[in-house]
Formats: structure tokens, C-alpha cells, sequence
């Protein structure tokens, strides 16, 4: 998990460093193009759809993420970053793979949710090829992966997830989140 | 048929720019209309039935809660009643409300979705928002009684987990009041709407004679005719103490599936209410030591439509075997039955009538008889949405009005 | 139609099953010998008008058994066609998909993960198992660990 980065409090500090110490003057350029709007394009690698519905439930007035810039789009080309849920089933793992080729880079692939993060309920099971940052590694092994976890992960801790992963990678930038009233600034910096 | 169309499976070049994934469903064309479907499954193939021989009886329910997200208690009470049923438990009687109870809420969480990823499909975008907002209030209650939006995991063999508190019935009242009224705000909207008849009536037509073939079952089979339903038919949990009627609609089109679907959407309201005042008292589990040799079949109506499992025993910790059927299963089949013939604009929708999960209606494209891909899903869904905006002109309509939004 | 007219039509077929099973009032097994298996599954079907659910493929080592499961709706009760296929080499049995085309899809998975042959079913092709999943691996047959 060299180039993955937790979602959890203490570790979205400790994962600056990590992406501090490989990036040169042109890395970090590259990482500032990650639009403060993040796109994001959703993919199903074999889920009971439970995250899939939690993330459209993102688009929904009582969570609305379009007021954090947080887009969903139509196609991988535009995105920004993907958001994938589901075990990598074995017929879903090479459609995974070419839908990371085909998106623009840099991105960052967030495992929603316990099967994507690591297979979940039906780990040993005989049509499982993943988890999905063994399969996303297979074509990139510098791929930017962040995990949240849940059965399914709350859209909240969804909207939380894609915020702290967003401050770590882009340190000078603030992100502001509501939280029950208080606004909580996720600048791990 | 006519002479066969050239149909290779999965045969798009890396060059072809819409061409990204391998889909699902293919629907090969003339014109503008379907002459023939290939559906590849495979994609969310996962072994649970194999991986449930590997776990304990009691271990099951949480496995197959992770089915289907969308019918996440209706697995487990199936697969519950059939060990149930090798076992010869009875499981207490205020198990049997609580469980009619969950199963009803989510009966109506589910249906409003339908109803938004209907919305959606035909470019009716203030639906989807509407029915997706007065669904949260549901998974909220939900989450109060059971501890989760989704995968409840509230039964096992000889009962339920958790308990509904007596003091959350009156909190539990009132939202059901309020839901309720937001239903008949939108139901009436429907059922007023010209521009809707217009654009649903006569659409993916499901025959009465072609869903018996096919083995249809829950609103795809209501919709056309076929008044089954395992709550009436063969009643588990509490339903054959509280009133309630089945309902069905006989012209099998999308329209009279989303009026299956609004309308029972109403009468799990009812039973929710009737099962919260008639709740009896006592515990919601028997203790259930030993499992004996046998087989059972246990079978509840999902909101999609009768799930059933098949469980066999030989006196051990582990089900010997362990059958699992989904109602899409037999429902997304029809698919070939009310598509076949129909315009391409109306593919996104008369699959979306059916009701599977989500993601299946995701992987849908349609191909030339050169297998390339001429539409991929999101051109559908333009098409889609493109003949509701041709109909609203032609009828001069205003857009639908939605209050408290 | 009402469980007791049921009974009394499945008395009709009793000289083609090797037994009848009656297990909590309204659950039904009917055990037969391949050979008769669509005859069975016509008279429940097309003559009794009873719903097709889904059928399920063991492996029971021996043998394999494949149960289709009926379901009359109006008195609830479920009625199961219980077959064996004792030629574990090369397994087969008659589909009884030109009969109910509902069946189509069961018949392609037990013959993806059971490696039953269907004899007369209309498309055999892979339904389940990935595309390049090894040809020969049955994962429901014991033998495959999982």
C-alpha cells in the first residue's frame, strides 16, 4: 500500500510526505490540474449495488454533492476520478483495467465500500479476481488509491472520503465540508 | 424470424471511440426497431452459492443480504424459512410483525427508487430528485431500528436480531404520514400527466401468455395480468393477519408496471401501520441448536418479485446446498419478449420496467448488424429523453408540478 | 387450482415417478427417472398450469440431481421435480427449455457449473462464468474447492 492512501484521520498526514518525496517541480504541477471541481466516473466491478445507490444518492437533495464541485460524468475521458465499487469480479477485472487506461491522468481510483477496498463478504469466493487495487496495480503500480471503507460506506463518509483524499493530494488548497452546522476544514497540513 | 442477422458476441475494435467496456445487453436493430437481444452475464458473478457451503447456517443471512443490495431483507428471510422449514421452527410472533415491518419499508424505499430511475430515464430529472429525497426519511427509519440504510441483517433462523423499540412506533407514524402524502402528491402527478400516458402507455409490452412463459413474477408479472403474490399466495411473516390486496393492472406496458408500483407503494404504508399497532409482545427469538438432515424451500416476495432459496442439510453446521434465486433472474429474460419490435428510444425504459439492479441497466448498447456498436447507454438515454420532449411539444403540455420539493 | 384438486392430478402421474414426498402440507417432492423428466414437467406446466420457478443442480458425488422447482400460486404450494443423472462422465439430461423458455438461463448455469449437458436446449452457450474461464472446471461440482 506504498502509494495508496488511507482515509483516516492521522493517516492523510502522514500520506503527504508520500506523495511529497515522488513528485519533481513537474509532478506537482500535475497534481494541482486536479480540478478543485472533481469529476467522477463511476464504475461497478461486480457489487449488489448497494454503494452504486449510495453513490447516486450523492446527486439527491439531502446530500447534493454538486455544491463541493463534486460532478458525476458520463464517460472515464472526463474524469477525474473513479469511483468503484465492487469485488473485481473475474469477467469485470479487465473492464476495470481498460476503463483506468482510458481516463486522464492523474486521477484517483477510490475503492468504495468492503468489497472494493478488499473483497469484503466474499473474499475466497471462485469468481473473484480481486481486490481492486490488486487489479488497478496490474496496469499501474503508481496508481493513486484511496479506500473507504463500509457495507456501504454512509454517502456522508463518502463525501468525507473524497475531501480528505482531495487535501492530501493538493496540500495548499482547503477544503471546507458542513458538518452538523460547524464547518470542519480538512487540511491535514 | 427473419434470415439471421450476422451475430458476433463481443466484437468491437479497441479503434471504435464509443466502444469502452463490454456490455451487457446487446440489441441488435433494423431501422430504428430491436430485432434481437444477446444479454451476457457474468459481470457481478461473485460464487455466493458455493461460498454459503463454506459457512455456518447462522453465518448465511449476512452473505445473502449482499445479493442484491435493493432486496437486501428479502434474501435472508428466504433463505431463513427454508432452514426454518428443515428445522421445524416457529419462529415467535413478534419476529414474524418485526419482519413484516422491515420487509414493507423497504417494499417502499425500493419502489420510490424505481419510480426516480424511471424519472431519470425519460429526462423527467424533478421525479428523480423528488423520489430519491422522500426515500432517505425510509433508510433513515431503517437505519434507527436496525443500525443500517441497506443490508439490515436483522433475521436468523428462529426469529430477528434486533427488536423494534415501542417508544420509535410513534416517530416511525409520522413519517409514514408524511411519505404518505408525498405518494399521493406524485402518484396523482403520474396518473395526470399527459405527456407520461403518452410517452408509457403502449410502451414494452408484456404479454399475459408471454410472462407465463417466461416465468415472470412481482410487478413485471402484475403488470401484465398475472396476479401472483407470495404474500397472498403462500403468506410468511405476518401478512395473512393484516388487510391488504394485491394489485394488478391487465395492459402489461410501463405504465401500468409504474401504477403496480405506486399503488402498492400504498398498501405497505397500510400494512406497516396495521403490523406497528398490532405488534404483539414477547421475544423476537428462539434459540435454535441443531439443524437436522432435510431439505426446505423458502420463498418471499421482494419488491421486485418472489425470491426464492432452496437449502438442503445433512445434520451438519453447513448447508449441503444452498440454491439462490433472484426474481430479475427470471424477469430480465422478458426483457426479449417486450423489446423485440420496439423503437430504440424506448429500450432504457422498457428494461428499467422491469426493475433489475441498477447497474444492469448501466451495460445496455445497441449494435449494427456488423456487431459495432451504433449507441452506446448514454446516447439511449438522449433518445430517451429526446421522444418525451417531441411528446410534451406535440401536446402543448406544461411540466409536471411537484410541490415541496 | 386448490391443493386437494393438486393432489388428486399428481395421483395421475404416479406410475412415471419413483415416489412423492410431502413435507410441511404445501411443499411437494416428486422423484423420477430421467427419462421422464419432461413428460413430468409438460403435465405440470402446460396441463396443471402450475408457474416454473427455478431448478438447482447438485452434485451429490455419485450422481447429480437436478430439481426443478413449480410453484401452484393459489394454494402455495411448492412442487419439486427431483432427477438423477448417473452418468457422471459425460452428463445428460433433456431441457425442458422449448417448453418453458423461462428456463433457458438455469439450464446455461448448471451447464457452465455443473457441466450437465441439456439435450434440445436452444442456445448452450456460457452465461456465467467469465470468458476466459477454463473450459473443463465445473465450480459447484465437490471436487473444486473453493
Amino acid at each position: 500500500m506504498d502509494n495508496g492512501l488511507l482515509i483516516i484521520e492521522e493517516e492523510a498526514r502522514t500520506a503527504l510526505p508520500i506523495v511529497n518525496h515522488q513528485s519533481s517541480i513537474i509532478n506537482r504541477l500535475r497534481l494541482w490540474s486536479l480540478k478543485k471541481s472533481i469529476w467522477v466516473f463511476h464504475v461497478n466491478t461486480g457489487a449488489c449495488n448497494n454503494c452504486d445507490i449510495e453513490i447516486v444518492n450523492l446527486l439527491t437533495p439531502k446530500f447534493d454533492v454538486e455544491r463541493f464541485g463534486i460532478k458525476l460524468v458520463g464517460s472515464p475521458r472526463h474524469a477525474d476520478a473513479l469511483l468503484v465499487t465492487g469485488v473485481g469480479t473475474r469477467q469485470a477485472a479487465k473492464r476495470l483495467q481498460e476503463v483506468y487506461r482510458q481516463t486522464a491522468k492523474p486521477c484517483v481510483v477510490f475503492c468504495m465500500g468492503a468489497c472494493a477496498c478488499g473483497t469484503g463478504i466474499f473474499e475466497g469466493a471462485y469468481h473473484v479476481a480481486g481486490p481492486v487495487d490488486n487489479i488497478i496495480r496490474q496496469v499501474d503500480p503508481n496508481a493513486i488509491i484511496a479506500y473507504v471503507p463500509g457495507c456501504p460506506p454512509k454517502p456522508q463518509a463518502m463525501i468525507m472520503g473524497v475531501v480528505k483524499a482531495l487535501s492530501a493530494l493538493q496540500p495548499k488548497e482547503k477544503y471546507a465540508t458542513e458538518r452538523i452546522g460547524q464547518t470542519v476544514v480538512a487540511n491535514p497540513g | 424470424m427473419k434470415e439471421p442477422l450476422r451475430k458476433s458476441v463481443l466484437a468491437v475494435g479497441p479503434f471504435h471511440p464509443l466502444q469502452e467496456e463490454m456490455e451487457f445487453f446487446q440489441l441488435t436493430v433494423d431501422g430504428e426497431k430491436v430485432t434481437d437481444i444477446n444479454v451476457r452475464l457474468s459481470y457481478n458473478h461473485r460464487g455466493i452459492e458455493k461460498l454459503s457451503e463454506t459457512l455456518q447456517f447462522d453465518q448465511v443471512p449476512f452473505l445473502v443480504s449482499r445479493v442484491c443490495g435493493i432486496c437486501s431483507a428479502s434474501h435472508p428471510l428466504a433463505y431463513v424459512q427454508a432452514v426454518e422449514e428443515i428445522a421445524g421452527v416457529k419462529p415467535p410472533e413478534r419476529a414474524l410483525y418485526v419482519r413484516t415491518i422491515i420487509n414493507e419499508l423497504e417494499r417502499v424505499h425500493s419502489h420510490l427508487l424505481w419510480v426516480g430511475l424511471a424519472g431519470h430515464f425519460i429526462g423527467y430529472d424533478t421525479v428523480f430528485m423528488w423520489a430519491w429525497k422522500y426515500r432517505e426519511p425510509v433508510l433513515d427509519l431503517l437505519e434507527e431500528i436496525t443500525g443500517n440504510r441497506n443490508n439490515y441483517g436483522n433475521v436468523k433462523v428462529g426469529g430477528c436480531r434486533e427488536d423494534v423499540p415501542d417508544e420509535l412506533i410513534p416517530k416511525i407514524n409520522r413519517e409514514l404520514d408524511m411519505i404518505e402524502k408525498k405518494t399521493e402528491m406524485l402518484t396523482k402527478a403520474v396518473l395526470d400527466d399527459p405527456v407520461l400516458h403518452a410517452r408509457l402507455k403502449g410502451v414494452g409490452i408484456l404479454k399475459k401468455e408471454d410472462g407465463i412463459k417466461y416465468a415472470v413474477t412481482g410487478p413485471t408479472a402484475r403488470g401484465s395480468g398475472i396476479a401472483i403474490d407470495v404474500r397472498h399466495d403462500d403468506p410468511y411473516a405476518a401478512y395473512a393477519d393484516l388487510d391488504w390486496k394485491v394489485i394488478s393492472q391487465p395492459e402489461g406496458d410501463v405504465f401500468a408496471k409504474a401504477v403496480v408500483r405506486l399503488l402498492e407503494t400504498f398498501e405497505s404504508i397500510k400494512m406497516v401501520r396495521q403490523a406497528l399497532a398490532k405488534l404483539p409482545k414477547g421475544p423476537v427469538a428462539v434459540d435454535v441448536k441443531e439443524i437436522p438432515s432435510g431439505e426446505g424451500c423458502g420463498h418471499a416476495e421482494a419488491p421486485r418479485g418472489e425470491t426464492f432459496h432452496y437449502v438442503r442439510s445433512d445434520g451438519g453446521n453447513r448447508p449441503v446446498r444452498h440454491k439462490i434465486r433472484a426474481p430479475s433472474y427470471v424477469n430480465v429474460p422478458s426483457f426479449k419478449a417486450s423489446c423485440i419490435g420496439a423503437d430504440i428510444a424506448d429500450v432504457t425504459l422498457t428494461l428499467a420496467a422491469v426493475d433489475p439492479c441498477y447497474s444492469c441497466t448501466e451495460r445496455i448498447a445497441v449494435v449494427d448488424a456488423h456487431s459495432a456498436v451504433i449507441h452506446d447507454y448514454e446516447e439511449l438515454l438522449r433518445l430517451s429523453r429526446e421522444k418525451t420532449a417531441r411528446i410534451k411539444k406535440e401536446l402543448g403540455a406544461p411540466g409536471m408540478k411537484l410541490e415541496g420539493c | 387450482m386448490q391443493q386437494n384438486e393438486l393432489d388428486r392430478q399428481l395421483s395421475q402421474i404416479r406410475d412415471r415417478l419413483t415416489g412423492i414426498d410431502r413435507k410441511a402440507g404445501n411443499r411437494v417432492f416428486l422423484t423420477c427417472e430421467s427419462e421422464h423428466v419432461y413428460e413430468i414437467c409438460r403435465f405440470l406446466f402446460s396441463e396443471l398450469g402450475l408457474r416454473f420457478v427455478i431448478s438447482t443442480g447438485i452434485d451429490a458425488t455419485d450422481y447429480f440431481e437436478v430439481l426443478h422447482h413449480f410453484s401452484n400460486d393459489e394454494s402455495g404450494c411448492i412442487v419439486t421435480v427431483k432427477t438423477f443423472v448417473r452418468n457422471r462422465e459425460s452428463p445428460e439430461l433433456d431441457s425442458i427449455t422449448p417448453l418453458i423458455p423461462g428456463a433457458e438461463w438455469i439450464e446455461r448455469e448448471m451447464h457452465d457449473l455443473l457441466g450437465i449437458t441439456f439435450r434440445h436446449h436452444p442456445n448452450l452457450q456460457r452465461l456465467i462464468l467469465a470468458d476466459d474461464w477454463p473450459e473443463g472446471v465445473y465450480p459447484m461440482r465437490k471436487e473444486v474447492q473453493t
